[in-house]
Parts: C-alpha cells; structure tokens; sequence
C-alpha cells in the first residue's frame, strides 16, 4: 500500500527491480521449488490413499515371512507417509534458508542504493 | 470365556468423579494460565497487539502454538479413540490431518505473512476493491470459525461431562468465561501462551503414555501390533477398513483435511504474529514436525488400549475385552486415552490426562474466538464501515465487543445443539475453508488477473456448494432430518465444492478485467517475495 506513496525515484527503482533478471528468476525458482514439493505431496499422500482404497491385499501384505512377524506394509506406509511430509517441509526451509533469504537481501539492498 | 461381556460395565474407573488430581492439575492450569494472562493483558494495548501479539511471537513459540491450535482435543481423544476401536483406518485418518501443512508452506505461508495485517482478507482484499471482498471474506471466515467452534463447544461440553461429571450448561458457561478472560484481556498474546502451555502439556502427556504403553511390550512395536491383532483376530485391526472402501470418497477427505488447513482463520491469523516471513517459514517446520510426532504416537495410545484396558481374571483369564471397556465409557472410544492414563499410572495420571484435555479446548476456543472476533472488527467494521480511518482506540474496542460477542454466541450454540451428533461440523468446516476462503487466497497471491467479482463469487459458490452438499449428505439429510435417501452421494463434497469455485473465480474474474488490479500485481510482488512494505 505504501509503495505508491514513495517519491518517483524510488518507485522507478522499483519498476526496475520488477523488471529484472535476477528477480524475475528469483520468482520463477521459488514457483519451481514449491511446485515440485507440492507436488510429490500428491503423489505421496493421494497415492498412499489411493494404494490402500484400491489394493488393501497389497497393503496388508507382511513385510516378512516369520510367523510372529506381523507387521504389514500398510504400518510402515502410514508412518512413512506422515514422516516423508515432514522431510518435504524441511527441504523447503533449507532450501529457503541457503538460498532465497541470500538473495532476497542482496535485492532488497539493490533497491535502497 | 462366556461372561466376557457382562464384565464389562463392573470395570472401576474414577472417570467421571472429580478427584481431588483432576480438580487440582485442572485449577492449577487456569491459575497459571490467568496469570499468563495478566502479563499479556499489560503489553496489549494496541490493535497489531490484540490481534498479532505486537508481531513479537518467536519462531519456535508460533510453531507450538500452530501445533496447540491443531491437536484439539477432538484429535487426541477420538483419533486414540478410533485406533482402539477401528485399528488400522484410524492411522489413515490420522495421516491426513498433517498433510495441510507442507502445502501451508509451499503455497500461502510467506506470501500471506509478507501481504497481510490481521486476517486473510487483508490479502485477498490487497489490490482488489476493499467493500465486496472483505464482506465476501469476513462471510467465508466466519462460517468457518463458528462451525468449528459449535463442534469443539459441544464436544467440550460432553467430554467435560464425562471426565469431570459436571453438568454440560456449566461446562459450556465455564469454558466460555475462562476463555473470554484469555481473549479480551490478554488479546492474541495471551490465547498464543496459552496455546503453547497446552500443547507443551499435551505432548508430554501422550509422550508419557506411549512410553508406558511401549513399557508392557518390550518397547517393540511389533509387539504391540501383534498383541492387538492377537487379542480381536476377527477384527483384523492391522489393515484397512471400511473408511477407505470408496476412493473417490477418500480422495474428497484428503482434499479437504489437506486444503482445508489453508483455510482456516484461526490457523492464517498466527502467521501475523511473527516477525516476518523467515520466522513464519520456520515456524511451519515446528510445527509440521510437532503434530507429525503426536500422530504417529497417537496410535501406539490407541492399539494399547485395546488391548491393556482388558480385564482379567486371577488365573489369567479375559474377563473383558479393552474395547468393550472403552465403549462402555462412550460408544465412540473417545474415552480410551484417559482410562489408559489411570490403568497405567493411576487416578492423578487420569487427573492430569483430563485436565489437559479441558486446557486443550480453552485454548482452541480462546484461538477461534479472537479469529472469529477479527473477521467483524477488522474486515467489516473497520476496513468497510469506517472505510480503515479507524483510530488505535476504536479498532481495539471494536475488537473486544465482537470478541464478546462472539463468545456469547459460542456458549449459546453450544447449548443449543447439546446431545446433538454434531461431528459432522468439523468436517463442515474443513469443506468450507477449503472451499471458500483457500481458493480466493490462492488466487488472489498467484493469478494476475483475477478480480474483485472474481474473489466474491469464488468465496460465495465455494460456501453455498459445501454446505449445500453437506446438508444433501447422508450426514445432516438422512441422520438429522431422517430422510430416506441422501441426495448427494459423499460424505465430502470438497473435491466438488473446492473445483466449483475455482471455476466461479476464474469465470468471474475473465468476465470483470479489472486493470487497476493488475497493474497492481507487479508492484504486489516485491511485497510478496521480498518483504518489501510488510508489516
């Protein structure tokens, strides 16, 4: 809101900055990180659900042959699935931490000069 | 063994009779928790105090108080409930309540913080024109918070109930009053501390149970899996049942469990009490791995209750099943995590257990309550009555009637719809927050040409679909009204109502260009992405 109330050197410093290269890329990377992630959520997640609605006798299958070995698939895929979000989740925010913020600032001081 | 199942109702338990643990831990809680509250209540003077804790809440702090507002008491007793008594289905249900949180972080979490001031509307309404879209927002917002809040208000009131043996108009006006103390004195500082005491008190709990439980089996889960599967082999607990018999179905919850959470007022508001988008970056990593950790937990409590609630006799043989224990406490296995507690630690565990449950709906009511209240003061009253030439003064008197006031309501619905089935409404709510106020968020962060008609029918045909549709279900059509035939054939119409109006805001939007807003969307993303101008 208060970016039209700067004084017209600034706001054509903005128009600049919008305008280039680097931010244009910077944009673009995040869309494409994000989009990746998000994407192998669906896959994990509506593919775990879409497993266990239309395969339960592969999900039931036990990982082992021992008799008191009763642990399935399905167990592990639960857990996994829950596990597999979270690692999605920490990917961005290392992804983020390394190399968006560096570069977030190095425009934002580009800007003030 | 015949007499199995007439054992069942002889099974002591002190649930339900206040002791002397669950009154003290329960008092103890409240008396910490008010004196959060007088703390707060100095430094909230402000209107970004009341409603954003002054922007002065940690990472670390906001991730437990995301997790807090998340593991409501809803989730931790009928999610353990659920494993006990349905086994395997009651982990896939589980798996889905974290989805919502890895898309949070990809799609609106650093946006929202580095575009908004208070409450989601303020960045669905940033380049469009600020009357239609904040009504249209405040409308999505509230329908959400007050379905949410009628089903934790009368779960609560049952719960209370039972653990405590109050009666359900007492426990409804307590509940009420006690968080109404939080909110309008304390503001978002206090309902944020005491989020983080509940959920730090929560987890420990669960932990310590799980730790007990995993103690009776060798700490193998294996073990724990195989005395489950051993104890009730006619139920094959270990696979999947009937809650996944329909894909289509199954796909609907997930959608909307998942894109629900990027709808929700009371969660998006925490985003703006953190510094900046950093902060609320990581603190969705907190908080993803704090709810992801109490569900794979969760059902270790609920196979051991199953099979450590049953009874046996001096020679070792089954007096009573677990689950028929469970059920004959309530018949929808809410109460397995608490007579757990007191089988494995006794009554003061079960006193603890309990009292933690009631902090745990004082804090997510506390949550809605101020969620619900800015959605009025903020969006309408003072972005479109006073056209946002509100002074400090008037925005924070504003912001505590509507706090009142919603409050009142709360209690009053609570009360209104006690004894009823109102499960149904949480689920309510996920449609409508994924319907209604995630498609116009995204968009309106994304899309460059969407519009202010654009946002307004996409919130409103996003409403309308979803509580039409859930109305039409066998849910409200034939269990409520006792209709013979559900119209609409799902339990949840998300994938319907979530597509419906991201094609009404698409549709809208292509038929009202507003080249003033996309003129704008340029200049909106060195907010967006920099943090340029962010508050």
């Amino acid at each position: 809101m208060d970016t039209t109330a700067r004084p017209a050197d600034a706001s054509k410093n903005a128009t600049e900055l919008i305008e280039s290269p680097a931010f244009r890329a910077l944009v673009k990377t995040r869309f494409a990180v994000s989009s990746v992630l998000l994407v192998l959520l669906f896959i994990g997640y509506y593919g775990y659900i879409l497993l266990v609605a239309t395969r339960p006798d592969v999900v039931a299958r036990r990982l082992s042959d021992a008799p008191d070995a009763i642990t399935n698939l399905g167990l592990v895929l639960g857990i996994g699935t829950l596990i597999f979000a979270w690692v999605l989740t920490a990917i961005y925010v290392v992804w983020a931490n390394r190399s968006y913020d560096p570069e977030v600032e190095r425009l934002k001081n580009q800007l003030k000069r | 063994m015949p007499p199995a199942t007439t054992a069942a109702p002889a099974y002591e338990s002190t649930l339900g009779h206040p002791t002397f643990a669950s009154v003290g831990f329960f008092f103890l809680i409240v008396l910490v928790t008010l004196i959060v509250t007088y703390w707060a209540a100095r430094k909230t003077k402000t209107s970004s105090e009341y409603y954003a804790a002054g922007r002065s809440v940690s990472a670390a702090q906001n991730g437990l108080a995301l997790a807090g507002d998340y593991m409501s008491a809803a989730s931790f007793l009928g999610i353990s409930g659920m494993v006990a008594l349905k086994g395997y289905d009651g982990m896939i249900y589980a798996t889905g309540w974290l989805m919502g949180w890895p898309a949070l972080m990809f799609l609106v979490a650093e946006p929202l913080r580095n575009l908004g001031k208070f409450t989601f509307a303020d960045v669905v309404a940033y380049r469009l024109r600020q009357g239609p879209v904040r009504i249209a927002a405040a409308v999505g917002g509230i329908l959400t918070t007050i379905f949410y809040t009628i089903a934790q208000m009368v779960g609560s009131g049952s719960l209370i109930a039972l653990m405590f043996g109050m009666p359900f108009v007492l426990a409804e006006v307590l509940v009420g009053a006690v968080m109404l103390l939080y909110v309008l004195f304390g503001g978002m500082l206090a309902t944020t501390w005491v989020q983080i005491i509940k959920a730090v008190l929560l987890l420990c709990g669960v932990t310590v149970l799980t730790v007990l439980v995993l103690s009776h089996f060798g700490f193998s889960l294996p073990a724990l899996y195989k005395a489950a599967n051993d104890l009730y082999p006619a139920q094959h607990l270990l696979v999947p049942g009937d809650l996944t018999k329909s894909p289509v179905d199954a796909i609907s919850l997930g959608l909307a469990l998942m894109f629900g959470l990027l709808g929700l007022p009371h969660i998006l508001m925490r985003f703006y009490t953190v510094p900046d988008a950093k902060a609320a970056r990581v603190s969705v990593l907190y908080a993803t791995g704090l709810i992801g950790y109490f569900y794979v937990i969760i059902p270790i409590v609920g196979f051991g209750a199953a099979v450590l609630l049953s009874v046996k006799g001096a020679d070792g043989s089954l007096l009573a099943f677990g689950q028929e224990v469970i059920r004959s406490f309530d018949k929808g296995g809410n109460m397995a995590a608490p007579l757990l507690a007191e089988a494995m630690w006794g009554s003061a565990f079960l006193g603890f257990i309990a009292a933690v449950a009631f902090a745990t709906i004082l804090a997510v009511v506390a949550g809605l309550t101020l969620a619900g209240a800015s959605a009025y003061s903020h969006d309408i009253y003072v972005s479109v009555i006073k056209k946002g030439r509100a002074t400090e003064e008037e925005q924070v008197k504003a912001a505590k009637i509507a706090t009142v006031v919603f409050g009142i309501v709360a209690v009053a619905m609570g009360i209104a719809f006690q004894g009823q089935n109102v499960a149904f409404m949480v689920g309510l709510a996920f449609a409508i927050a994924a319907s209604a106020n995630f498609p116009a968020l995204l968009m309106s962060i994304v899309w460059k040409r969407f519009t202010t008609w654009g946002a307004v029918w996409s919130i409103l045909v996003g409403a309308a679909t979803s509580v039409g549709m859930i109305v039409l279900s066998k849910t409200v059509w034939v269990d409520l009204f006792h209709f013979e035939h559900a119209i609409f054939p799902m339990k949840n119409p998300a994938i319907f109502s979530m597509s419906a109006a991201f094609l009404a805001g698409i549709v809208a939007s292509l038929l009202t260009p507003e080249p003033e807003a996309q003129s704008k969307f340029e200049s909106e993303k060195l907010r967006t992405y920099l943090g340029i101008g962010a508050e």
